[in-house]
């Protein structure tokens, strides 16, 4: 390995500064316990709202009585689908899901009305008193039923969302080698731990509220709130109230415009707060989804040509169920070069749970179902999976299937050869022993309350390799706004970033001290009264809005450099920022920048905008995206294979960052999203049975703890992206992506080494796929 | 609602405790009754860990206590575990080692921080994970609070 000569003769880091990795500005705040969540607002005279929701997945409601409700001491107000004063739907790209339903109920869990009483108590018995008479229908339970067209529709808009094809090369090519698979993946959630809450306050008179909320997109959900509130969107405003996670789930609307509504009826603040139960009805999910692949591939294992067709089981409402089947589909291919392809994908609709966003949107289903076709061609050309990878590695310029050249910086092949010079696990098969040579059952998998014998556990590695698209696609226009205002040494930066626990706070400060050269920035409220952010998803944010703050603090900058340049007669381009110092870089000139903007008022707001995209045609073909990241992924798992039981000994990883402004939040992202692709090989799954969700709860969904987690090695691949605003690219979506294939291939892997085929094409994998 | 008032003593205040009703939880009593909200609820089941406290010294999920049941009783929550603006050593290396994201987990992961090393001053890396498994955090995969764990246990052992 040779060594950057010029990396040492570089002037060390400003502390705070970009490449630093300051702490939280909330960090103290959130370990005292002091940090205000949504679920911590109050007020006084505050009124606490319920929802009632459907017992149902699909009928005709005959009658709602809510007399009931009304005979109880401490209800406020009582409000349905006939109190809804704007339009009657919301939803993110079609406007298709009700406020209240009022003739159907397509999914368990929609709301049907809603109560407004003095504590949560009398609010909740409330709910029990209304009666509403449903007449059962058949629900839609089965997509391809929907494909079919063999079912009434169960919605007006119909029931498949959305259908695109995608037609690339030569549909005929083959090759010496064709491997075919169908793969399922369970419908995940996202278990932010910060459940939903909001609180709103009515203006006096009732012509405008603010809504204190955790939400993703504080300006999407404004512009759906005052339509269905048929207010002008300026008597709406929104403020973020702390959020708990996110992680897609509080990109649409949950309780904010029934919070609203009640605000309003009764003149007097309502706070809403969902359960853990209700939450699990209240937010979309990952959409479940069964994917067939047939890749043709030479006999040395190169892609030749792959055939694929998805579905999503988009549940009863449209959320993003077209955004996430763009995504599946487009990257059909993997990080790979593959020049001929057909594509066919579907999100339906049935009445099941809604679902849209999570980390990683489409790309992850599509992963697992691309990943584990090329350990199946890796196997039928005789080389591993490492190399079958790295022969079909995708570079710079390479096409996808869509015809959209991969401009973007792609360092698929690094990620790879990084990833497997990653140390292997100092932990034996089995886990180290206890002190007295015995093995320790808390090493082994299933932990000490299963019965796994160590003599009986195989090791396997796998890998996982994949590619996401960041941002937002398909012509739509994504921008995000900053403010900055430079006065006395301090900047004020005001933006409408959602902060969901990512740290995009820590950043924006680090941008505007190293842009503007102060060391004290301030981070005005997070609310809509600033442009929009767009949403924090699709990776977006750092590359968005740190673009925004950037963009921002550098015209702040250049109206320094004027007062600077008139006061000292320099012509403003011979300044520059050199650490907290105005310097003239033809002349002597050096004073502070607290004393060059003493008394300044500067104050300067920037949209930053990406470059255009374009929609899929017909035949999927046009730049639909924006730009790419990638990032290898190798698990090593222990497996008991007569108990069916995996501990996951290590993951190791090698992500395209471009640039890591802020290395320990960039491993934070790696770390949890690896948890939550973990999570999705082995135990995340929401399960119902004739559409009634039968584990809406942490008993029974399962989540990833302290010992399900393995140690993590990780090497930040840092090849600034030149069509970053600041070379860096999003972290936060591919780590979850590719290690849930790559843990998948492992426990494969392990059951070859036992003597044992199993083809593990489901996730979660249970006990039984692995035993059976 | 019942017209019983009783007496909590929380962080070496007591607390009286008007407005109760019968069964209500203990997360739910500090939080609605008492206002002290650093204390979380997010599965209100025993499962997540989030709403942990001590109660006469050992650590406990609050939604699964009954408040009435706690008087005469040492409660401590992370309100009490240190003055505002002045963290515990746990509670800075939480902030320092990156084990905080969006933080709603932390407050019952300080707790129960504090509890494990109380009780084993060097814990090693199975003692770690095995004592804090109670406790989910969706956030960070648990990488950075192990860390944090990590660098108090040597500190503490090196200033004893």
């Amino acid at each position: 390995m040779t060594v950057d000569e010029r990396s040492r003769v570089s002037a060390p880091l400003r502390p705070g500064t970009i490449g630093d990795s300051p702490v939280r500005p909330d960090g103290i705040e959130k370990v005292q316990g002091s940090y205000a969540f949504s679920s911590d607002l109050s007020a006084d005279g505050c009124l606490f709202g319920a929802t009632l929701r459907s017992p149902h997945p699909y009928a005709r409601i005959a009658s709602i009585d809510v007399s009931g409700a009304w005979k109880i001491s401490g209800v406020e107000a009582v409000i349905d689908a006939s109190d809804v004063p704007g339009q009657i739907t919301y939803g993110l790209i079609a406007e298709d899901q009700p406020v209240f339903a009022s003739e159907f109920v397509r999914y368990v869990g929609e709301p049907v009305a809603a109560v407004a009483a003095s504590d949560p108590e009398t609010a909740r018995r409330a709910l029990d008193a209304i009666e509403v008479t449903y007449e059962v229908l058949t629900p839609l339970l089965d997509p391809e039923v929907a494909i079919a067209g063999d079912h009434p529709l169960i919605h007006p808009d119909g029931n498949v969302i959305r259908h695109q094809r995608i037609v690339h090369g030569d549909p005929a090519a083959s090759g010496d080698i064709v491997v075919e698979g169908t793969y399922e993946i369970g419908m995940q959630d996202q278990a932010f731990l910060g459940l939903e809450a909001a609180i709103a306050h009515p203006d006096p008179g009732g012509d405008g509220v603010e809504l204190h909320v955790a939400t993703q997109w504080l300006h999407e959900d404004q512009k759906q709130i005052a339509a269905c509130l048929g207010m002008p969107v300026d008597k709406v405003r929104l403020v973020l109230g702390g959020v708990g996670g996110a992680f897609g789930a509080r990109e649409d609307i949950s309780l904010q415009v029934h919070t609203c509504l009640l605000a309003l009826r009764l003149g007097r603040p309502v706070r809403m707060a969902y359960s853990r139960a209700e939450s699990f009805l209240g937010h979309v999910h990952r959409h479940p989804a069964t994917i067939w692949m047939r890749h043709h591939a030479t006999a040395q294992g190169r892609l030749v040509n792959i055939e694929a067709r998805f579905v999503f089981d988009g549940g009863a409402y449209a959320s993003t169920s077209s955004a996430v089947l763009t995504n599946g589909i487009t990257m059909t291919q993997g990080p790979y070069r593959c020049e001929n392809g057909t594509v066919d994908g579907f999100a339906v609709r049935t009445n099941h749970l809604p679902c849209g966003a999570m980390r990683g949107f489409g790309a992850v289903q599509a992963c697992f179902a691309y990943e584990s076709q090329m350990d199946k061609i890796a196997l039928a050309a005789g080389i591993s999976a490492e190399e079958v990878r790295l022969r079909n590695a995708m570079r710079t310029g390479d096409l996808l299937l869509t015809g959209q050249p991969v401009l973007n910086v792609a360092p698929v092949e690094d990620c790879i050869r990084e990833t497997a010079a990653l140390p292997m696990p100092d932990e034996p098969v089995g886990g180290f022993a206890m002190p007295d040579g015995s093995p320790d059952a808390m090493r082994l998998p299933g932990g000490a309350g299963r019965t796994a014998d160590a003599p009986d556990i195989v090791r396997g590695v796998g890998w996982g390799v994949s590619i996401k698209n960041l941002m937002y696609s398909e012509k739509f226009d994504d921008y995000s706004t900053a403010r900055c205002r430079l006065s006395d040494g301090v900047a004020t930066i005001k933006f409408a970033t959602a902060e969901v626990g990512q740290g995009f706070i820590t950043i924006a400060q680090q941008i505007a001290r190293t842009i503007l050269g102060v060391d004290d920035v301030v981070l005005d409220r997070i609310d809509t009264g600033v442009g929009s952010a767009g949403s924090t998803s699709a990776s977006r944010q750092t590359w968005m809005s740190g673009g925004a703050v950037d963009a921002a603090c550098r015209a702040a900058r250049e109206r320094l450099f004027e007062a600077v340049g008139a006061a000292y007669g320099l012509e403003p381009i011979q300044l520059m920022i050199d650490g907290t110092d105005v310097v003239d870089t033809i002349g002597d000139l050096r004073i502070p920048v607290s004393e060059a903007s003493a008394g300044l008022e500067i104050d300067e707001t920037f949209e930053y905008h990406h470059p255009p995209t374009e929609e899929l045609d017909e035949n999927g073909q046009g730049n639909c995206h924006t730009a790419f990241a990638f990032v290898a992924h190798r698990a090593v798992v222990d497996v008991d294979p007569e108990l069916g039981l995996v501990k996951v000994v290590q993951i190791a990883t090698a992500q395209d960052v471009g640039n890591a402004l802020n290395p320990l939040s960039v491993i934070g992202q790696i770390e949890g999203g690896i948890a939550q692709g973990l999570g999705l090989a082995l135990m995340e799954e929401i399960i119902q049975i004739d559409g009634v969700i039968r584990n809406p709860n942490f008993t029974d969904y399962l989540l990833p703890t302290f010992l399900d987690m393995p140690p993590v090695v990780a090497t930040l691949i840092e090849q600034p992206d030149p069509h970053a605003p600041l070379g860096a690219k999003g972290v936060g979506e591919p780590p979850c992506i590719s290690s849930t294939p790559a843990v998948v291939a492992a426990i494969r892997d392990a059951l070859r080494k036992a003597g044992v085929d199993r083809p593990l094409e489901r996730v979660p994998v249970r006990p039984s796929d692995i035993c059976f | 609602m019942s017209n019983e008032v009783f007496t909590l003593r929380v962080n070496g205040i007591d607390h009286d405790v008007a407005d109760s009703w019968l069964g209500e939880s203990l997360l739910d009593v500090l939080r609605d009754r008492i206002g002290l909200m650093g204390s979380k609820g997010a599965c209100t089941q025993g499962e997540c860990g989030s709403c942990s406290v001590m109660v006469e010294g050992s650590l406990v999920c609050s939604c699964l206590v009954m408040g009435a049941t706690a008087v005469d009783q040492e409660i401590v929550t992370i309100e009490g575990i240190a003055p505002v603006g002045a963290p515990s050593d746990v509670q800075q290396a939480f902030v320092d080692a990156g084990a905080v994201q969006c933080g709603f987990c932390t407050p019952g992961l300080v707790m129960a921080v504090h509890d494990l090393l109380e009780r084993t001053g060097s814990p090693t890396d199975t003692e770690i994970r095995e004592e804090l498994a109670g406790n989910v955090c969706r956030c960070t995969g648990y990488g950075r609070i192990i860390d944090a764990v990590q660098q108090v246990a040597v500190r503490r052992g090196g200033s004893a």
